[in-house]
């Protein structure tokens, strides 16, 4: 990177094109307000920023130890950002725990900001670093620039005149580092100003005794000489496309997509769900779109989450489950019923680390395989994987619109680190979402023929005929259904024409799927990184790097998994070697391998960890070394 | 819904599809007292679904020409509260038994009970698995010998009664297959019952569990074996209404009637809406093949409560988020807050 140093009359100023923060404390020390409010402002400003909270997987961790380490990490930047970043530039460490859990993270040469009131013999000791080892000032941190700050103190001695208690004054400290911050990257403080006022609008002294620290922190960074050697850091706002932007996770966009679905479609959305890490968000979120008409439903458990969508399905909802992996198992059955009624019902899998309870506030990619066969007898359905938080949003959408204009179940997968991961959004307007047409059967007279509910049109799709309906009386069920009529029937020849036509019904899902594009890279060559899902800012950032570097090599990104776009075969038969990049342990590949009758180097990361551009970037090098 | 109904009749709640139970199933008497009780009510097929689990008293839906879904084994109940919950406006009625609702869907019937949806559980209870071919089920009676148990049932069975009563219920009732009319007044009292209502159905299974209740059912026992629930009647049985149970402190006794020092006016007044008498009523669970002089079975309505509905609370909840107008898509997509760039 460029970096550019202006000088200007009391600071150097050196601008730099990205830079990835970690805020990192104690679980108490508001770590992720402090994050949140750092990305609010550089959004605001302009920045094109990733975001992704690292919490303890305790609720009420022990303080002060390391698994008590809270972490907010965000990367922000003048042209377009895609991830958190591999590795931070800035840490703010608020205790020794929250240095050692995080040091291995830190850019060579890096900056930390360092609460030395959290570097006291108990922190110290509750770190592991032993009371008479202060990291700070014995060598430990020789190649990284550390600014040691008496946070605690300085923020009770500018608060002293609020009359509030010494532990309300210790509970506004991360807003003095968030001050310092501003200062130290130029940022303005108003945006946190104001979100200050409006989150303690009840609390007008709480509110103003935050606002005070903030703006403490950023004088103490105009006054102490402390800064003066570095000096201070900028970062261009971004050239992002004019329009409104919001900032969204990727549990917030499913959930939004889902219900801007239900709204296009014209129809109620209902969701029925059961608490699971990484994906309650969901579920949270809607609870909270009443004003919507949303219905949500926490049911006794992940069955009852997918059955009361099937229940809700049949009478004419838009519904929806949304689960990770050990739910999706248990939802199994039910989506093979959701499969053979031919109902419309997406599931949201938010992925993460198994199997069983496995890593739960671990991402992975490892429910692709269950997804695609985990279900009983011949019952495939349509797969959606997102690529990016906001991506989350237009997946929920699509999936829906495959539901209801198939009526078939869809599985829309995510993962735990898109779920947690916030971007900004730029804001659509509802004429921009594709139309959603459900096909509803109509009301029929007496004299009219028996209304056939399996009775299909040219796409293999039945209508969908909704309870009180006059004249569409009829009985469906988990059996095998005689074509057309629906009626129970064990007939082979008939189990064999409807197996038949439920599958071709699913791959004719095809004609809304859009031809895979190259989303980077020469449209033939040596090599092609294919990816899906949440490894898409990784390999976008590996793969440009790589032909910056002069490699030949180019970039896929997979959404739809199945059906697979028209022009997939043809795209892998235009390179040499296919590198297919994983957060599991191989599954993708198998099912290229198995379409396509090529054989693609797998690359697998099971780490709990997203791949970051480094390790992909490598792999790039190290094969095309080989070709 | 009105009682009186001269358009339609029970033939009109009939489908084409041939019910394919057993001959001399109890399933039989209870699929005609449910069109009976839907005809009487006045229900529009169109707005009447009936939803089950699996096992033979779940090909029920087949057979009644409304809605109705066939679900999977133990989820009817998941699946109807869903349904219901997106829509309140249909009469929802499930068709369960003790296998679907007792063991595999446990959990859900538990939760259902609780959550209090207006919809009408119709619980086939042959204490026993009939469509899997005569495994025991979590009612089958202690020492009972099947296929799965040869040498006797060694699982204590479950009390339908006192688990609902215990989840929550707020309509309680139990009646004999055999008590066409009967059944057929529990039926529409039920589907008055703004709430969950629950009928359990002692169901006569005449090939894997034949007579299972015949200890009840037999005209010759029936009357010392049973008592009807009558609202603010004692409770009497008896063949010449000889006997009569009186509470002592919370201890039901059975009371000679014949005898000149106990009087009538002693002796347990039902009150469907007293829920201590309802769980103790419950609690007259005894088996008379194996115990003598034991309480008598309590056939009827247990309890009643008025409660409110999950789908009208939920309902008046987003009334209430809507009261300034509802949502609209623009409003979803820029949430709460936004910025803009130039």
């Amino acid at each position: 990177m460029s970096d550019q140093i202006i000088l200007n009359n009391e600071n150097m100023v050196t601008s730099k094109t990205s830079v990835s923060v970690l805020f990192a404390g104690d679980s108490g020390d508001g770590m992720q307000l402090t994050g949140t409010q750092f990305a609010n402002t550089v959004a605001v400003y302009g920045s094109d920023l990733n975001t992704f909270p690292n919490f303890p997987s305790e609720i009420r961790a022990p303080a002060g130890t390391i698994s008590g380490v809270s972490g907010f990490q965000l990367q922000f930047g003048s042209k377009a950002v895609y991830t958190p970043g591999a590795k931070f530039d800035v840490m703010v460490a608020m205790n020794a725990a929250a240095l050692k859990a995080n040091l291995k993270n830190l850019h060579h040469g890096g900056i930390i900001l360092a609460n030395t009131d959290g570097f006291d013999a108990k922190n110290l000791k509750l770190a592991g670093y032993g009371e008479e080892n202060n990291p700070l000032d014995d060598g430990t941190l020789k190649d990284y620039t550390v600014f040691t700050i008496p946070v605690v103190t300085l923020t009770r001695k500018a608060l002293a005149d609020t009359g509030l208690s010494t532990k309300n004054i210790d509970r506004c400290k991360n807003m003095f580092v968030l001050g310092t911050l501003y200062w130290l990257y130029s940022l303005p403080i108003e945006t946190t100003i104001e979100t200050l006022r409006t989150k303690f609008k009840k609390k007008a002294d709480v509110a103003e005794a935050n606002i005070k620290a903030v703006k403490a922190g950023y004088n103490f960074g105009d006054e102490t000489e402390m800064f003066s050697q570095h000096g201070r850091f900028s970062v261009d706002p971004a050239n992002k496309k004019p329009g409104i932007y919001r900032r969204v996770t990727g549990n917030e966009a499913s959930a939004i997509g889902l219900t801007a679905a239900a709204k296009k479609a014209g129809i109620e959305l209902f969701l029925g769900s059961y608490p699971i890490t990484p994906a309650s968000e969901i579920l949270q979120t809607l609870s909270g779109l009443k004003k919507w008409g949303v219905k949500t439903f926490q049911a006794e458990d992940e069955i009852a989450g997918v059955l009361t969508s099937i229940g809700a399905s049949y009478g004419g909802a838009l519904a929806a489950t949304n689960t990770s992996g050990p739910g999706l198992a248990l939802k199994a059955e039910g989506l093979g019923l959701a499969m053979i009624l031919e109902v419309p019902l997406v599931v949201v899998n938010v992925q993460r680390g198994g199997p069983s309870t496995g890593l739960p506030t671990k991402p992975e990619q490892s429910d692709l395989f269950i997804a695609m066969f985990g279900r009983h007898g011949d019952a495939p359905v349509p797969i959606i994987a997102a690529t990016s938080p906001v991506d989350c949003f237009y997946a929920a959408y699509e999936a829906a619109k495959i539901a209801v204009e198939y009526m078939t179940p869809v599985i829309c997968l995510t993962d735990g680190y898109l779920a947690l991961s916030s971007e900004p959004m730029l804001i659509p307007s509802p004429e921009d979402l594709a139309e959603i047409t459900p096909k509803l059967a109509k009301a029929r007279n007496e004299d009219d023929p028996p209304y056939l509910p399996y009775k299909r049109d040219d796409r293999g799709v039945r209508e969908w005929a909704i309870p009180g309906t006059k004249g569409l009386e009829h009985r469906i069920g988990g059996l095998e259904k005689q074509h057309e009529t629906g009626h129970v029937s064990h007939d082979p020849e008939n189990h064999a024409l409807m197996t038949r036509l439920r599958a071709e019904k699913v791959e004719r899902v095809i004609d809304l799927v859009p031809d895979q594009t190259i989303d980077n890279g020469p449209e033939n060559g040596d090599l092609l990184v294919l990816g899906w899902g949440s490894t898409y800012g990784a390999i976008k950032i590996a793969v440009e790097q790589a032909l910056a570097g002069g490699c030949n090599v180019a970039h896929a990104h997979l959404r739809y998994l199945n059906p697979f776009p028209k022009n997939l075969g043809q795209i892998l038969g235009n390179y040499k070697k296919i590198l297919i990049p994983e957060n599991n342990n191989g599954q993708l590949i198998h099912i290229i391998r198995d379409k396509f009758q090529i054989e693609p180097i797998g690359f697998s990361k099971v780490q709990g960890l997203p791949f970051n551009e480094m390790e992909i970037e490598a792999k790039i090098t190290d094969i095309l070394k080989e070709l | 819904m009105s009682d009186t109904n001269t358009l339609l009749t029970a033939k009109d709640f009939t489908s084409s599809q041939e019910p394919k139970w057993c001959p001399g199933c109890g399933d039989h008497a209870v699929l005609q007292q449910l069109k009976n009780a839907m005809a009487d009510l006045g229900l529009k097929p169109e707005e009447v679904i009936v939803v089950s689990g699996i096992g033979c008293s779940s090909r029920l839906p087949y057979y009644v020409s409304t809605y109705g879904v066939h679900g999977i084994h133990g989820r009817a109940m998941a699946m109807a509260s869903g349904l219901k919950t997106a829509r309140p406006d249909l009469s929802v009625w499930v068709a369960t038994g003790d296998g679907d609702a007792l063991s595999i869907g446990g959990n859900h019937y538990i939760h259902t009970v609780r959550r209090n949806l207006d919809m009408n559980v119709i619980l086939f209870n042959n204490e026993i698995y009939g469509l899997t071919k005569g495994q025991y089920s979590p009612t089958s009676k202690v020492g009972l010998k099947t296929v799965t148990s040869p040498n006797g049932v060694v699982d204590y069975p479950m009390n339908t009664a006192a688990l609902t009563l215990g989840s929550g219920g707020t309509f309680v009732a139990r009646v004999l297959d055999r008590d066409g009319k009967f059944m057929r007044e529990v039926f529409k009292r039920a589907a008055h019952h703004k709430g969950t209502s629950v009928v359990e159905i002692y169901q006569n299974c005449p090939i894997y569990n034949d007579g299972a209740f015949a200890v009840f059912t037999d005209k010759e026992r029936k009357a010392d074996t049973t008592v009807y629930l009558e609202q603010d009647k004692p409770l009497v049985f008896g063949a010449q209404q000889d006997k009569g149970i009186k509470l002592d402190g919370f201890t039901p006794v059975i009371v000679d009637l014949t005898d000149s020092s106990v009087s009538k006016d002693d002796l347990w007044i039902h009150d469907e809406k007293d829920k201590l008498k309802a769980n103790i009523l419950a609690g007259f669970f005894d088996d008379p093949d194996t115990m003598e002089n034991c309480l008598p079975r309590p056939i009827g309505i247990f309890y009643v409560e008025d409660r409110f509905t999950y789908e009208n609370a939920l309902d008046e909840q987003i009334a209430q988020a809507q009261s300034g107008g509802e949502g609209t898509l623009e409003e979803l997509l820029a949430g709460p807050s936004t910025w803009t760039i130039k």
